[in-house]
């Protein structure tokens, strides 16, 4: 190998971390720095004479929506209320006694089982603390 | 002076050299010269697009508080505001029905063979960045309708194997979609894809000028045309009548705004995307949450993603164009792919 060579090879070489110095920033910046999540494990969702029985509220978890149903004088259920499937805010329906996702017609059981349409997974379940007039919800 | 204005410009600017090539430049004529409109009908919905699009910039906000009300105050209070934004959306849906259209007319007329394979895959690449301006721009007006179409799209993104979580958090700016997620998308259209599209339109262009027109295997042209002004005064009459269609569409069907987002209430019934997605999202919806032991999504996104690459690779596949051969299995794959593509999209509309 000539000495005009080497140098081209040198140079050629020297390319590669040049491009990645450059690139390697502008990939990271892409991605978003970790937002501290809610430490908090327990939230109020609602009092009690928010909710009628068969009723039902979205309440904030931290950063993401959290579902709370009544369903009965003395039972709460609470799940996280993003769908499993494909993200969608779920809700639910007083007609069929179940939590319906209106994306793609998910359905999960009161105990949070996906029990027909795309959903893959069952909504993570949370526990519930009536203290008062306040209901707690908590997670583990 | 006219003349010597003209004469000191030409000497620096050498017009000449542009009237060199645009006097060489012919149409062929024969029955499938309409075609050849469809191209130039692109460009001019997407030069409507750039133009209403600086416009809505004046008044759009792009934040999770602030861009539903702005869209608002466009619609209703800027003067002549509600015909700047229903034009811009309604010149986004007819462009994708006309690349679409013009894409499918060069498919079946065999116009990427040899040597217009560049030509091919450059089009390819436009038709996605249409699509990215399409998908970026439906969240723009933080409606809650677009929020969960959103939601949907990105997390589909997300099953690609390897790189979705990282494409996902890319496209959300987050784990969730957000005001991060608007001020993403707003970038993207509004500034990544256009440059984009410009590179690549140029290349596009570039290709269909060194090339010519091609004329379809086993047709004889009737003679040919000039581009200028023969065909030029063809386009220029498309684009007039386009212009009077996207008013009377505008003041006639205004499109709806609906509600505001809200990440804290459930999705309401008739969550879709733009009807050109509508396929997509209908194959979703009717896929089984697992298929063997694949999860259903993956294995949509994946098939999708398949389909996505061999269209790019359509020229290397049909090698039989290039000797102007009849190609009948890559033919009635093309019917029967379009077949399921509408028939997806009206099931999805209807559902
Ligand atoms: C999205 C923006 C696009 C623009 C602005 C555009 C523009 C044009 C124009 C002005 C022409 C010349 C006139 C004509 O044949 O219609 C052309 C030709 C062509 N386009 Fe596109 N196009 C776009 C997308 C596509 C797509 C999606 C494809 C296919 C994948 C494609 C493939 C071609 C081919 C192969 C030709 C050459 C046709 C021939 O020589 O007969 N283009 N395009
Ligand atoms: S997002 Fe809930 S069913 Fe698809």
């Amino acid at each position: 190998m000539n000495r005009r060579k080497f140098t081209d090879w040198l140079l050629r070489l020297a390319s590669i971390p040049v491009a990645a110095s450059i690139l390697y920033p502008i990939i990271r910046y892409f991605q978003p720095p970790e937002v501290a999540e809610g430490t908090a494990t327990t939230v109020e969702a609602a009092t009690v004479d928010e909710l009628a029985v068969d009723e039902y509220k979205i309440f904030r978890f931290g950063t993401r929506p959290g579902i709370l149903i009544r369903i009965s004088e003395d039972e709460y259920r609470a799940f996280a209320a993003t769908c499993t499937h494909l993200d969608c805010i779920v809700q639910y329906r007083d007609d069929k006694r179940m939590i319906w996702c209106a994306c793609h017609n998910g359905l999960f059981d009161l105990s949070g089982r996906n029990v027909s349409g795309p959903p893959p997974r069952p909504l993570e379940e949370y526990q519930i603390n009536v203290v008062g007039e306040t209901v707690y919800v908590s997670r583990t | 002076m006219k003349q010597s204005i003209y004469a000191w410009l030409d000497e620096r600017l050498q017009f000449y050299k542009i009237k060199q090539v645009v006097d060489k430049k012919d149409v062929p004529v024969h029955k499938h010269t309409i075609w050849y409109y469809l191209g130039g009908m692109t460009l001019f919905l997407f030069i409507v697009q750039f133009v209403t699009g600086m416009l809505l910039l004046f008044y759009y906000k792009p934040s999770a508080e602030e861009a539903f009300e702005s869209v608002q105050y466009i619609m209703n209070e800027v003067y002549f505001g509600w015909l700047i934004h229903n034009i811009h959306s309604w010149a986004s849906n007819l462009l994708i029905a006309v690349v679409v259209l013009h894409m499918v007319s060069v498919f079946f007329l065999r116009a990427y063979r040899k040597p217009r394979e560049v030509t091919w895959i450059s089009g390819v690449i436009l038709l996605f960045i249409a699509l990215g301006f399409g998908f970026t721009g439906y969240l723009l007006p933080w409606n809650q309708l677009a929020y969960f179409a959103t939601a949907v799209g990105t997390e589909m993104a997300g099953s690609v194997p390897f790189i979705g979580q990282w494409l996902l958090e890319f496209l959300r700016g987050g784990p969730d979609i957000t005001g991060a997620t608007l001020n993403r998308f707003f970038a993207i259209h509004v500034w990544i894809l256009p440059a984009l599209f410009i590179i690549f339109v140029v290349l596009h262009l570039y290709q269909v000028q060194a090339h010519g027109m091609s004329v379809p295997p086993q047709i004889e042209p009737n003679g040919s045309m000039k581009f200028y002004p023969d065909f030029l005064l063809r386009d220029a009459v498309g684009w007039l009548i386009a212009i009077g269609i996207l008013a009377a569409l505008a003041a006639l069907f205004p499109w709806e705004l609906g509600e505001k987002a809200d990440p804290f209430a459930p999705a309401p019934p008739g969550i879709k995307p733009e009807w050109y997605f509508m396929f997509m999202f209908q194959a979703l919806k009717v896929l089984p949450a697992t298929i063997g032991p694949i999860a259903g999504d993956i294995l949509g996104v994946v098939v999708f993603g398949i389909g996505a690459i061999l269209l790019v690779l359509i020229p290397f596949l049909d090698k039989r164009a290039e000797h102007g051969q009849p190609n009948p299995t890559l033919k009635w794959i093309g019917i029967v792919v379009i077949i399921f593509i509408i028939a997806m999209t009206i099931w999805g509309e209807l559902d």
